[in-house]
C-alpha cells in the first residue's frame, strides 16, 4: 500500500504538471486521484448541462422566433421552439426600416469611433507608464487610480458634459467614459512585462518610444489588446443610458439598443411597420418575430467578434482582476 | 555650500530626466487631459449639493442652501424607500448571487476534460457582454405576461403570474437576472485562484487518504479565502450601486417603489425634474456612505487576517 503510493508519488512528480491548471494539458486525470463514481458523474453532468441550457435555450427561442413565418409564430401561440416555418420576413421588413437602419449604424459608427479612440488613448497613456522609473509617472498613476475609488457622481457629471455643449450630440457618448482606469491598468500591466533586453536593442538600434511601442511593445501584446478592445467595443455597443441622458428626445439619433428598449421592451410598434406611425399612441405593438429580429440583431456584432477573443480572456481578464 | 551644489545636480537631474521621458509624457497627455476634464472637473461639481442651483445661472451665482437639500433628503419619504430598497436588493444578491460563481467554479474544477471546460466557459461568459436591455427583453420574453411561461400556465389552466411586473418578487427576479448574465463571468477569478494552488498539495493529502471532499475542505477552500474575501470587500463597497441600468429598465413595469434605488432617486428626482441640487445632495450622500462601506469591509478583512484591497 505505501510501496504502491510511493510509487505513484514519484511517477506523478515525474510527469510534468503545467503550472496552473489541475488538470491541465493532456494530462487528464492525475492517478492519485479516485475514480469518479456514477452518481457523481451524473450530478456534475446534470448541473452543468442544466447551466448550459439555461443561459442557450433562450437565446435559441428568440433566434428560432426571429427566423419563423407569421404562420409559424401564430401556430405556436407565440414563441417558436421547434423550427416549423421558416422565413426571412422579419428581418426583410426590419432593414427596409428607416428607424432601425438608421440606429444600426448609429451604433456601429459610435462603436467604432468610441472604440479606436479610447484604444488609442488607452494603449498610449499604458506604455507611457509602463517604463519603470521615468520621470513622473507616479504622479499620472496616482492622478489615474484617484479616479477609481472618488468622482462627482451623475449630476455633476451631467452639468459638465451639457455645460460643454454635448446635449444632443454625439460625443457625449463617447467622450466621457473613453478612458477605462481599469482598461489602462490592465494594459500597463502587460507593457511593463514586456523583456527589456527586447526594449534595450531595440533602443541601440536608434528606435525611439514610439517605434518601439508601435513594433516591439504592441506585437508581443496582441491577445490583450484585443481582449480590451472587446471590453472597449461591447461598452459603447452596450450603452443606453448616456443616450437616455444627453440625447432623450432625438429620436433620429438613437442608437439600436435604445431602439430596442423603446419598441421592444415597452411593446410600442417599431415605427416602419404596419399601421403603425411614430410616436402615435395608437401604435400597434411590432410582430412578435420583427420583435425578435431587432433582438438578434444587438447580437449579431458580439457574435462575430466573440469567438477571435473569446480565447484570450484567460490571459487578458486575470491580471487585471488580481493586479487591478 | 555642498548641499546647495547637491541640490542644483538634483535640480538638473530632473530637467535630464524630464528631457529623456518627454516622450512617455507626452503620451499619457490624452488620457490625462480626458480624464481631468471628465472625472475632476465634476469634483468641482459636487458643490451644487450645497446650493439652489439654477442652470440658468451657473454654479457661480447660485445661491448657496447649506444643508438645506441634505435636510431635504431625510425627510423625503420617497428617498428612505429609495435607500430601503437599496440596502435590501443589495443584501438579496449578496446572499443569492455571490455563492454561485464559487460554486460553479469548485465544479469545473473537477472536470477533467478540457473540452467540456473550454465549452462550458465559452458559453457562461457569453451573457456578461449581453446589454441589460438585451437581458430584460430575453426574460420578458420568457417569463413575462405575454411571455413563454404564462402562455404555458395559460394553456393548461392554471391561471397566469406577471413576474415582471410583481412588485413583491422584484428582488428575486433582479438576482435571477444579474445571476444569468454575471454568473459565468465571475467564475474567471475563481478559477485562477484555483489555478494557483499547488496540486503537491493535493497529491500530497491525497497519500495521506484524505478524500475528494475532505480534500475540498482542507485544502481548495483555504485556498480561495483571500480572494473570496477580496471580492466580499469590493461587493460591500458596491453595496450602494445595484445594477442601475437594470432598475432604470424595469421601474415603469413594477413601480417605483419596489424599483427606486438611491442612483435612479438621483435620475428622476435630479435631472429628469431640473432639481440638479437634490440629485446631487443624494449623489454625495451615497458616495460617502459607499466610502466608508469599502473602508469598514477592508478592515473587517485584516481583522480576519486576509488582505483585502491592499496588504497592512
Amino acid at each position: 500500500m505505501t510501496n504502491a503510493s510511493t510509487i505513484e508519488r514519484s511517477r506523478a512528480a515525474r510527469r510534468p504538471v503545467s503550472p496552473g491548471l489541475r488538470h491541465g494539458g493532456r494530462g487528464g486525470r492525475p492517478v492519485w486521484e479516485e475514480p469518479p463514481t456514477a452518481v457523481g458523474q451524473a450530478a456534475k453532468g446534470l448541473t452543468l448541462g442544466g447551466v448550459l441550457a439555461v443561459v442557450l435555450v433562450p437565446l435559441w427561442i428568440v433566434a428560432l422566433t426571429s427566423v419563423s413565418s407569421p404562420g409559424a409564430v401564430n401556430r405556436a401561440g407565440g414563441l417558436v421552439i421547434w423550427p416549423d416555418g421558416l422565413s426571412l420576413q422579419a428581418y426583410r421588413e426590419m432593414l427596409g426600416d428607416p428607424t432601425v437602419r438608421t440606429a444600426l449604424l448609429v451604433s456601429l459608427g459610435i462603436t467604432a469611433v468610441g472604440t479606436a479612440l479610447s484604444m488609442v488613448v488607452s494603449v498610449l497613456c499604458a506604455y507611457g507608464l509602463s517604463r519603470p522609473r521615468s520621470f513622473g509617472h507616479r504622479w499620472v498613476l496616482l492622478l489615474l487610480i484617484v479616479t477609481m475609488f472618488v468622482g462627482g457622481g451623475m449630476i455633476p457629471t451631467f452639468l459638465v458634459v451639457t455645460g460643454l455643449g454635448g446635449y444632443n450630440q454625439y460625443w457625449a457618448l463617447i467622450l466621457p467614459s473613453a478612458v477605462s482606469v481599469f482598461n489602462v491598468l490592465v494594459l500597463r500591466s502587460f507593457y511593463s512585462s514586456t523583456s527589456g533586453e527586447l526594449i534595450d536593442a531595440a533602443r541601440m538600434d536608434g528606435a525611439g518610444d514610439w517605434r518601439i511601442l508601435w513594433s516591439v511593445v504592441l506585437p508581443t501584446s496582441r491577445a490583450v489588446t484585443a481582449v480590451i478592445a472587446l471590453f472597449y467595443g461591447v461598452g459603447y455597443w452596450n450603452s443606453f443610458f448616456n443616450v437616455m441622458l444627453y440625447l432623450p428626445t432625438e429620436s433620429a439619433k438613437w442608437p439600436l439598443q435604445y431602439v430596442l428598449l423603446t419598441y421592444v421592451n415597452r411593446g410600442v410598434g417599431l415605427p416602419g411597420s404596419v399601421n403603425s406611425g411614430f410616436g402615435s399612441e395608437s401604435a400597434q405593438t411590432a410582430p412578435l418575430s420583427l420583435q425578435m429580429a431587432v433582438v438578434v440583431l444587438t447580437l449579431v456584432p458580439l457574435l462575430v467578434v466573440y469567438p477571435f477573443v473569446q480565447k484570450h480572456f484567460r490571459t487578458g481578464v486575470l491580471t487585471g482582476a488580481i493586479k487591478g | 555650500m555642498s548641499t546647495d551644489r547637491s541640490r542644483r545636480g538634483e535640480r538638473a537631474g530632473r530637467l535630464v530626466r524630464l528631457r529623456r521621458d518627454r516622450t512617455l509624457l507626452l503620451m499619457t497627455v490624452p488620457a490625462v487631459a480626458l480624464l481631468l476634464v471628465f472625472n475632476y472637473v465634476p469634483l468641482f461639481g459636487i458643490v451644487t449639493a450645497f446650493q439652489y442651483y439654477d442652470p440658468l445661472i451657473g454654479v457661480r451665482y447660485s445661491d448657496w442652501a447649506g444643508l438645506e437639500q441634505f435636510r431635504r433628503l431625510l425627510d423625503d419619504p420617497v428617498f428612505w424607500q429609495a435607500l430601503k430598497n437599496t440596502l435590501y436588493l443589495s443584501f438579496v444578491q449578496l446572499i443569492l448571487f455571490f455563492p454561485v460563481p464559487i460554486a460553479l467554479a469548485l465544479l469545473l474544477n473537477t472536470v477533467v476534460s478540457e473540452r467540456i471546460r473550454n465549452l462550458f466557459q465559452s458559453v457562461v461568459y457569453l451573457p456578461h457582454f449581453f446589454s441589460w436591455v438585451l437581458t430584460i427583453t430575453v426574460f420578458q420574453q420568457m417569463l413575462g405576461g405575454a411571455g413563454m411561461l404564462n402562455q404555458f400556465l395559460r394553456d393548461h389552466s392554471i391561471g397566469t403570474w406577471d413576474i415582471m411586473t410583481d412588485p413583491d418578487t422584484f428582488a428575486l427576479l433582479v438576482t435571477s437576472q444579474a445571476v444569468w448574465k454575471e454568473a459565468g463571468w465571475g467564475i474567471i477569478v475563481f478559477l485562477a485562484a484555483l489555478s494557483a494552488i499547488n496540486s503537491e498539495m493535493y497529491e500530497a493529502a491525497a497519500a495521506d487518504g484524505a478524500g475528494r471532499w475532505r480534500r475540498m475542505w482542507h485544502i481548495t477552500l483555504p485556498g480561495l479565502r483571500g480572494v473570496i474575501v477580496l471580492m466580499l470587500v469590493l461587493r460591500l463597497g458596491n453595496a450602494l450601486s445595484v445594477g442601475f441600468e437594470q432598475f432604470l429598465i424595469q421601474r415603469a413595469a413594477v413601480g417605483h417603489d419596489a424599483a427606486d434605488v438611491l442612483d435612479t432617486f438621483a435620475f428622476y428626482y435630479g435631472i429628469a425634474t431640473n432639481d440638479y441640487s437634490y440629485g446631487a445632495a443624494a449623489g454625495l450622500f451615497k458616495s460617502v456612505i459607499s466610502l466608508l462601506l469599502i473602508w469598514g469591509a477592508n478592515k473587517l478583512a485584516h481583522a480576519f487576517g486576509e488582505d483585502g484591497l491592499y496588504r497592512r
